[in-house]
């Protein structure tokens, strides 16, 4: 009988490159960026990390394939390195892997890096990828930001919201995440906005406007993980431990079978509630402290409150609206700006969302610091909502 | 006896104003003032000749009662030169692979040539059934007159022995090299002569015997002929032929120059469904010719059951799902008459096909076959090795099964701006069909604000997407709204 993740991992340090037009910078720079500040905190040796795991996805752009470019960047000192890929959820399973390593007894520092250089393709959003031999033949012309409206139209739909109700929502998501970015100092978007400035963007993919996507940055972000007695060893104090670690794919049901439709994220609701069965959560909506969930579109955010189980369905517009994930609500969402304005590159940015999560917890965040976390969780996804990686995190005091 | 046994036409929806044309370039033409009345058919950026031949062939298949074992596809703007078009129009229809194919072009006169060459194969006996399929969709420069005078579209004819629509009474053919306008091999535009030397020199004198030797062939009098099908684009050359015939006036079929314009290759073939359609009567005899290098003339007569054929979709049940386009530039652009700034996301469909995956699954993106689960019945597309019900997931269960033809409705869906295609915004959205099976497609001949959750759709045959650096048409299947809304 597996018993979990929770409590055998601790955070020994972390750290995350300044997000954004990073035109100065190749991956390698924003690597050892986020590593130094990382391995600083840690306040150990390069030459007592075990083994790596590292995180990119467009390899084409980017750094290529394998683990040497972080091997290299680092000159790490031989130990091994695992490329990990797993869209949008890359930056979680690479933590995942140096988690589970050091559970397992294996390794006792071990070391996740995401990194992602997107400025370099010559336009605005995200590069389209082929996807193999096939897909390209028969899949639809689409682009993440019409994957991800698709949601918009089915939620609609099945809880009778108007439009404009639906606008107003995710225009005050976005706002919200203006204005939390706007106190974050390594966040790509620091300008507040209006809900007029939201509401009156150029469409993007019907009903989502500019406003409603989140900025394609240049970034890293690394987490040292060891054992609790390890980091204990080290007088750490305020160590932040693993509660859980959850990652649900879909297997093509929900793009394939007639049984969803079309309105929530099937795997983020399995995820999730493996989750909180694996941390002891029987209550989030009164438990989780504060949460960073995978943003990458207003309407994502909106849905994934429900299908984390902090709003009721259908309930999330009230709840948006009532302020109850602002920065001054009852559970902060994206109090660091959010994919929306910290950025989003992409291998790094489920690591980034640990990154804010364990500052706030050992209470290092500074004018973001949410009064006495205990509770922290990360929710990165990858994919489309009809065919994704759900990864679940959450994260707390030791003990 | 052998002749037409079922039909079926095709139209694009989009019906290119004249006057936006005449308003473009009457600046340097005075003269194309007066040549703004009507309408010319127009393909959206996503069609071709093969595609419309599918949506017409399909049509024809559909109306009931053909199994063909030859399949003649005729176009003078065949995609392909060198891959043989009406296999990928067989294979679209998942037609067997036993079937006979044949590609034919080079000549205005091509749709008539296969109708008569598979007239005669049926007759003779080769095959019991045959289709005939001509399709055309003609490229012009702008402000050519082609331009005004052209129209896209394609027709196709069932050929057989048993429940005659219309029996093969006699056919003649002439060949002259007459060149009122040629295309080279390695030219993109046609290059034409004088119109009235054309009418004068060619059409009234290569025309007019060729239909005397088959009148006499089929034992009618000029005089006998209810319906003369044939097109031409030079004012008054058509009742000029009538004329020195001796064909009734009131027999000249309507060309179909307000509506739709001139389907090139198909065109005599379009104006035969039309007329079969809504003006030929049990007995009435038929006079169809195509000219080109030469002439082919073919006599039929209409038969009883004609009165009782009601085809999937005609000639004319395609001509009233129209929408008008008055919007040049969109002609220009979906034409490549214009070079237009694409943006770097266009560069994405420049990749390479792999062509060994294209034909492992030829019966899934040509022929938009799925599978259906022998154990739970589940419908799903792709066909896979393992059944997607989540209660289910047999393996190995799945029969072919095909989702051309299924019912389907929006599940969800968006207009998107920022994904590369022709004709912006690109519509896509998830599909349920409604015996089970569902997946995400793009949407085709859609407006703004013209899909909804819930809008029921069909699905229709369209370029996917183009490889301009190795000139590959990839094909698939699209979804539209049912009932031409």
């Amino acid at each position: 009988m597996a018993t979990g993740i929770k409590d055998k991992v601790a955070i020994l340090g972390m750290g995350c490159s300044r997000f954004g037009e990073r035109w100065e910078s190749g991956a390698e720079e924003l690597m050892v960026e986020a590593f130094n500040e990382a391995i600083g905190d840690a306040g150990v040796d390069v030459s007592e990390i075990d083994a790596a795991w590292f995180s990119t996805h467009y390899e084409e752009i980017n750094v290529g394939k394998g683990g040497l470019p972080l091997s290299i960047a680092l000159r790490l000192p031989n130990i091994a390195v695992t490329r990990v890929e797993n869209f949008c959820a890359s930056g979680s399973e690479a933590f995942r892997g140096a988690v589970y390593a050091v559970a397992s007894g294996a390794c006792d520092i071990a070391l996740a890096l995401g990194v992602e250089k997107l400025k370099d393709t010559g336009y605005g959003g995200l590069p389209g990828g082929l996807g193999g031999t096939l897909t390209p033949q028969w899949s639809a012309n689409g682009s993440a930001p019409g994957n991800f409206a698709q949601l918009a139209s089915a939620y609609r739909a099945k809880h009778g919201v108007e439009r404009d109700d639906l606008k107003r929502a995710i225009a005050h998501i976005s706002v919200k995440s203006h204005a939390n970015g706007a106190k974050n100092p390594k966040a790509h978007l620091r300008r507040e906005i209006t809900e007029e400035d939201a509401l009156n963007a150029p469409m993007i993919a019907e009903p989502l406007g500019l406003y409603d996507c989140c900025g394609v940055s240049d970034g890293a972000a690394a987490a040292i993980v060891t054992t609790p007695e390890i980091a204990k060893s080290l007088d750490k104090e305020r160590i932040v431990s693993v509660k859980a670690l959850q990652l649900s794919l879909s297997n093509g049901s929900e793009s394939g079978h007639n049984s969803w439709d079309g309105s929530y994220f099937h795997t983020t609701r399995i995820a999730a509630k493996k989750a909180y069965q694996e941390a002891g959560i029987s209550k989030p909506r009164e438990q989780v402290s504060l949460f960073e969930c995978h943003d990458c579109f207003s309407i994502t955010e909106m849905v994934t409150m429900e299908d984390l189980q902090l709003s009721p369905e259908g309930g999330a517009i009230k709840d948006v609206m009532d302020g109850f994930y602002d920065a001054d609500g009852q559970i902060p969402c994206q109090i660091d700006g959010g994919l929306k304005c910290f950025g989003h590159p992409i291998g790094a940015s489920g690591i980034r969302m640990l990154y804010e999560m364990y500052l706030q917890l050992q209470g290092r965040a500074e004018e973001r610091q949410v009064p006495d976390p205990s509770i922290g969780m990360t929710h990165n996804l990858g994919g489309s909502p009809m065919s994704n990686v759900a990864a679940v995190c959450i994260v707390g005091a030791q003990g | 006896m052998v002749g037409i046994t079922a039909f079926g036409g095709y139209i694009p929806k989009r019906r290119l104003v004249r006057q936006a044309i005449v308003d473009a370039h009457v600046w340097a033409d005075p003269g194309l003032a007066r040549r703004g009345r009507g309408e010319r058919a127009m393909c959206n950026w996503d069609e071709d000749a093969v595609t419309m031949a599918v949506e017409a062939a399909r049509s024809c298949v559909n109306s009931g009662g053909t199994t063909p074992e030859a399949l003649y596809f005729a176009s003078t703007s065949a995609p392909f030169a060198d891959r043989q078009n009406a296999g990928i129009v067989s294979t679209a229809l998942s037609l067997p692979e036993s079937i006979a194919s044949v590609d034919l072009g080079s000549s205005q006169k091509a749709g008539v040539s296969a109708f008569i060459q598979a007239l005669g194969a049926v007759q003779g006996g080769l095959y019991e059934q045959a289709l005939v399929v001509a399709s055309e969709k003609r490229r012009v420069k702008a402000g050519s007159p082609g331009e005004l005078a052209y129209g896209d579209g394609a027709a196709a004819l069932a050929i057989g022995a048993d429940g005659l629509l219309a029996e093969f009474v006699a056919a003649q053919s002439a060949t002259v090299d007459f060149v009122d306008h040629f295309r080279s091999a390695t030219e993109a535009y046609d290059y034409t002569w004088e119109e009235r030397w054309i009418r004068d020199e060619g059409l009234a004198k290569i025309v007019p015997p060729c239909i005397n030797q088959a009148l006499a062939k089929a034992g009618a009098a000029p005089a006998d002929i209810d319906h003369f099908i044939m097109p031409s684009t030079i004012g008054r050359a058509v009742a000029g032929i009538a004329r020195q015939v001796g064909l009734p006036a009131e027999a000249i079929a309507d060309n179909l120059a307000g509506v739709m314009g001139e389907a090139g290759a198909a065109h005599p073939l379009v104006m035969l469904l039309h007329v079969l359609e809504t003006r030929a009567k049990p007995g009435d005899l038929l006079l169809l010719a195509g000219f080109g290098q030469g002439c082919d003339a073919v006599v039929l007569r209409a038969t009883e059951a004609l009165a009782q054929f009601k085809s999937a979709q005609g000639v004319s049940d395609a001509l009233a799902n129209r929408q008008p386009e008055d919007n040049y530039q969109k002609f220009l652009a979906f034409n490549d008459l214009i070079r237009l700034e694409k943006g770097m996301r266009a560069e994405n469909d420049d990749y390479k096909t792999a062509l060994s995956v294209t034909y492992r699954k030829r019966d899934m993106l040509l022929g938009l076959v799925g599978g259906r689960c022998t154990k739970c019945g589940a419908l799903q597309f792709p066909r896979t090795e393992v059944c997607v019900n989540p209660q289910c997931r047999a393996h190995g269960t799945q029969e072919p099964h095909s989702f051309r033809d299924e019912p389907a409705s929006v599940l969800t869906w968006s207009a998107d701006y920022l994904a590369y295609t022709a004709d912006p915004p690109s519509h896509y959205g998830m599909i349920t069909f409604k015996e089970g099976g569902r997946f995400m497609t793009d949407f085709t001949d859609v407006t703004v604000g013209g899909i909804d959750v819930g809008t029921p759709v069909r699905m229709v045959f369209r370029i996917k997407s183009v490889d301009s650096r190795r000139g590959f048409v990839r094909y698939f299947w699209k979804a539209t709204p049912a009932g031409g809304a």
